[in-house]
């Protein structure tokens, strides 16, 4: 099975990498998009069953190390991969 | 004295940081980022450059590499710690420092030199250093912009703990002009600007970066 661990940088925190995303899709003529916020997500294979305890331990991961809640958000949800959904 | 220099798959600045030790007459002492200890080192520098190639954030893997363990209990008992850019990162990474650093507001690379106002001349590695003194000394990173919520930038303000502030233009965001700033006890520093290579007028725009590296004899000798 998979969790999908989603993050994203907090609404205050600048993101750069967005503002540049959006100029690129301005210049490329998708000029309806009015803002971009860029973040990340994790695919995380788990093995056993994913029970309340396994999804406590991810979401212990996704704040020790694959966020940082300084400067980011982040949801945790069991799921299918991006290749599964579009098989 | 003994200065460490953390090495990490990644770390460029680790020949340079080695070479200001010795400038200002310590010793320095090459660490590897899988060592369970630090060799008895008396203070310890972190190196700047690309640790684990800024994979996932920048620092978020060193943080966590294995002579981070003994580093952090050290620093909590008051081993003096200077993070140099990518090392300033890894400190905020480990907690041992607030904020975090993001992309540079401009959007590309910085490498410039780059004029400093020492803001708190009692630290550590700043005691050589005069209050309001200004300095120059290269900046060179994607993502050095200084963030932090806004009650720990003021009580960072309040406790005098901003180390150094970016004198001109801002050149990368960093709230409140941050470029380097202290813990509780001023004996860790992080800071983005490169003070190891501004040691010495061949190699740099001056050598207004010593004060740095020699502040910490005396830190160490003191306490």
């Amino acid at each position: 099975m998979s969790v999908v661990v989603e993050v994203m940088p907090k609404p205050e925190i600048l993101d750069p990498q967005g503002q540049a995303v959006l100029r690129a899709l301005h210049r490329l003529g998708f000029t309806q998009v009015a803002g971009v916020r860029q973040g990340k997500r994790f695919e995380l294979e788990v093995d056993g069953e994913i029970d309340e305890e396994a999804l406590a331990r991810i979401e212990e991961a996704a704040s020790t190390l694959l966020a940082n809640p300084v400067i980011e958000d982040h949801t945790v949800h069991v799921g299918a991969t991006v290749h599964d959904e579009t098989a | 004295m003994r200065v460490g220099i953390v090495t990490f798959p990644g770390s460029l600045d680790d020949r340079d940081a080695a070479r200001a030790v010795r400038f200002a007459g310590a010793e320095p002492v090459a660490v590897w980022h899988g060592d369970d200890d630090l060799g008895g080192v008396d203070a310890v520098v972190l190196p700047g450059g690309f640790s684990y190639g800024d994979y996932l954030r920048c620092g978020a893997i060193a943080r966590f590499a294995p002579v981070m363990r003994t580093l952090v209990e050290r620093a909590r008992e008051g081993m003096p710690v200077l993070g140099i850019c990518n090392g300033f990162q890894i400190l905020c990474e480990a907690h041992l420092l607030p904020g975090a650093l993001i992309r540079n507001d401009v959007q590309t690379f910085v490498c410039r030199d780059q004029a400093l106002t020492v803001e708190n001349a009692s630290t550590a590695w700043t005691s050589d250093y005069r209050l309001g003194q200004q300095v120059v000394v290269p900046l060179k990173s994607g993502e050095g912009g200084y963030v932090a919520p806004q009650a720990t930038l003021d009580a960072l303000e309040g406790e005098g703990r901003v180390v150094v502030r970016y004198a001109g233009s801002n050149p990368n965001g960093s709230l409140r002009d941050i470029a380097g700033i202290t813990s509780e006890n001023g004996r860790v520093v992080g800071l983005m600007p490169h003070p190891e290579h501004a040691i010495d007028a061949l190699t740099g725009p001056g050598t207004d970066g010593l004060g740095f590296f020699s502040s910490v004899l005396a830190s160490v000798v003191s306490a």
